[in-house]
């Protein structure tokens, strides 16, 4: 045996990068995610003009009335109003042009202008989904880290079952059932609408009543229009709160079995601390890939919960834009709605960068 | 040089689809305070279900029999909570690839105060001041930024000199280092064996260097125990066992070793391969492999016995002993 005893002088390669906390990694991590974002926008109103060209239907037959769609006059002047005579790139650029003013056209249907309808419907719904995605992100993490703590107890498999239900349950039929029992039957939440009856809204700073009732101090408000939030997005967040548990189940499991959760247990750290902070912080990056996902099922969702519950949101909106064919509408809604899917897939592109450091960092 | 732990008949079960499956079979050693002790053997010879049971960290359903005495206790029959009382405060452990068991997301000063915190229930700034000290004596270049850093931005020996300082955060006793260098270059093996040889005579700390790699414990060891198949095949003090192997297992893994005067034909493997979990043969557990098998080791289960004082080796033939 030939004991090579160890050489002197310093071992071991030296630190491969200074450390950076912060710095220029970060700065251009967010630029190149921001250009992006916003050329997508751009990109998106093109598709939505494009989409609405090709709709079949005549917006002047579906505006006029019988007498009007039979008089020539009538029918060119209101194409002319519209812009609807010019050529098709010159509409689109025009479009455009308006759109970066925020100059939405008018609705053909509540002959307002569009972005006036939007700013008055699309909070309603960001509050309603953000409600939801909230509680989902409560409800499922915390029983998704259950299940996966006792994978193959009962705790798991009665939480296998109570996901399974979540995800299959129809959404509309979940609405209906809600609504009979909580609201109908033990009247414990209210039913429709964004306030009681005979209550005023808030005054307008951001459109979201909880935020503008407390803004205004107007606290009676603030309880009723939290406490009408409920019963709607306890119902969109059925589906993703299943979903989310079993995601996060998922990653739990995986990440269990790395190295560093047997090195934070070798430490006799409590199993709590071990759990919070060296399992759940790298399972996060995971969920909330999927809760990026579940915010955008909540928007689509929200069309048919909004109906039940009588909520003014984008989904009645976008709903009665599309019945009526009023195209300045569509677009303004396909726009509001691709934007806040930029928005909430940039906002988890940079969680990622908080969540995890590497990405920060390279 | 008193019995910091001793470990008596150590058994260890681990439960596989077939039903349980005998990992650790019967292992009695002891660590003396201060000293450094090996554990070599193949994989599948047991040596890091050894170290695990000790933690208390073995996978699910896995069961134990036996004693591990240490510090007075018995750490097989602790309650989880007190096993965690000892965990990471007296007993530490440093495993393989640093860039897997050091967290990819928290920082390093996370990872090196956490558990001062916790057991020693020191302060925030308290905790930093000991941690920049702890970079410092493991040899990290300017402890002060590094406590800022994450895993990613060292280099691999770099990682495991961070890990050890974790391991010693809480000043343990004793030391479980799990094949502390097969995931780092040669030289750099070499700088983190000095750094244990080190620390063991600062701190008065007790090492169990767990490892496949005879030539790693020829550098460090004061003691060397080989296993095979769960069991012990010898043991005794790094000369003896090196120089004067008395167990034929022991002798192959020595041949296999590489020697800088002989070229790769120098190198003699040992046939066939370790049993795998639950199928260790009858008898003496090397006997298919061995070059030496008598009828005799087909049926009987040797236990170690004494060749020399100091220096047990389970062969009962014991063809070596006149080669010595």
């Amino acid at each position: 045996m030939n004991s090579a005893e160890p050489a002197s002088g310093s071992t071991g390669a030296g630190r491969r990068r200074p450390a950076r906390p912060g710095g220029l990694p970060l700065a251009r991590f967010l630029a190149r995610r921001l250009v992006a974002a916003a050329l997508l926008c751009v990109g998106i109103t093109l598709v939505a003009f494009v989409l609405t060209q090709l709709v079949p239907g005549d917006p002047a037959a579906a505006n006029l009335g019988q007498r009007a769609i039979g008089d020539p006059a009538a029918v060119a002047a209101f194409r002319a109003k519209y812009g609807l005579d010019k050529p098709v790139p010159v509409q689109y650029l025009t479009y455009l042009g308006n759109v970066l003013q925020g100059n939405f056209g008018m609705s053909q249907q509540s002959h307002r202008p569009v972005a006036q309808d939007l700013a008055e419907y699309v909070p309603a719904t960001i509050e309603l989904a953000l409600f939801a995605i909230v509680l989902s992100l409560l409800v499922g993490v915390a029983l998704g880290v259950v299940a996966a703590v006792n994978r193959d107890r009962w705790p798991d498999q009665v939480l296998r079952v109570v996901s399974l239900g979540g995800v299959s349950m129809p959404t509309f039929w979940v609405a209906l059932v809600a609504f009979y029992l909580l609201f109908f039957k033990f009247g414990l939440l209210p039913g429709g609408g964004r306030l009681d009856p005979g209550m005023n809204p808030p005054p307008y700073a951001t459109g979201f009543y909880t935020i503008d009732a407390a803004l205004a101090g107007e606290w009676d408000v603030l309880s009723s229009a939290a406490g009408h939030l409920v019963l709607p997005s306890l119902v969109l967040a059925v589906y993703t709160v299943g979903m989310l548990m079993r995601f996060t189940r998922a990653s739990v499991l995986e990440i269990l079995g790395n190295d560093y959760v047997r090195a934070a247990r070798a430490k006799g750290l409590p199993e709590r601390v071990v759990i919070l902070r060296h399992v759940l912080r790298p399972a996060m990056v995971a969920i909330i890939t999927v809760a990026g996902v579940a915010f955008g099922s909540l928007l689509s969702g929200a069309v048919l919960v909004e109906n039940i519950f009588s909520w003014p949101g984008l989904g009645q909106y976008a709903y009665r834009s599309a019945v009526n064919l009023d195209l300045p509408g569509i677009m303004g809604v396909s726009i509001v709605v691709a934007a806040v899917y930029i928005l909430i897939n940039l906002l988890v592109d940079l969680l990622y960068g908080v969540i995890d450091p590497r990405i920060r960092l390279t | 040089m008193g019995a910091l732990l001793e470990v008596e008949d150590l058994t260890v079960w681990l439960a596989t689809r077939r039903g349980p499956r005998m990992a650790v079979d019967g292992l009695s050693f002891q660590v003396g305070s201060g000293e450094i002790f090996g554990i070599a053997g193949e994989s599948g010879s047991g040596k890091t279900m050894t170290a695990m049971a000790l933690l208390g960290l073995l996978p699910h359903a896995a069961r134990t029999s036996g004693k591990a005495v240490f510090e007075g206790r018995d750490l097989l029959s602790m309650s989880a909570r007190q096993l965690r009382a000892v965990r990471g405060r007296r007993i530490a452990m440093v495993s393989q690839d640093p860039s897997t068991s050091l967290h990819p997301m928290l920082s390093i000063e996370t990872q090196l105060t956490e558990h001062m915190r916790h057991h020693l229930g020191l302060g925030r700034s308290e905790a930093r001041g000991r941690a920049v000290e702890l970079l410092a004596t493991v040899r990290i270049p300017d402890p002060e930024q590094a406590l800022g850093a994450h895993a990613a931005q060292f280099s691999g020996g770099m990682r495991q000199r961070i890990a050890i300082a974790v391991a010693l955060a809480c000043e343990p006793r004793l030391l479980l280092a799990d094949e502390p260098t097969t995931a780092l270059d040669v030289t750099v093996q070499a700088g983190i064996l000095r750094l244990l040889h080190r620390l063991r005579a600062e701190r008065e700390l007790a090492v169990v260097v767990i490892t496949h790699d005879l030539g790693v414990l020829s550098a460090v060891a004061d003691r060397i125990c080989v296993m095979y198949g769960g069991r012990t095949a010898e043991v005794g003090p790094r000369e003896n066992v090196l120089t004067r192997p008395r167990h034929p297992y022991t002798r192959g893994l020595l041949d296999a070793l590489p020697h800088p005067e002989g070229g790769a034909a120098a190198l003699r493997p040992i046939p066939g391969s370790p049993p795998s979990l639950g199928e260790v043969p009858e008898g003496c557990p090397f006997h298919p492999r061995c070059g030496y098998a008598v009828p005799d080791c087909r049926t009987e289960r040797p236990a170690p016995v004494l060749v020399e004082p100091g220096h047990a080796s389970a062969c009962p033939p014991d063809p070596l002993g006149g080669i010595a």
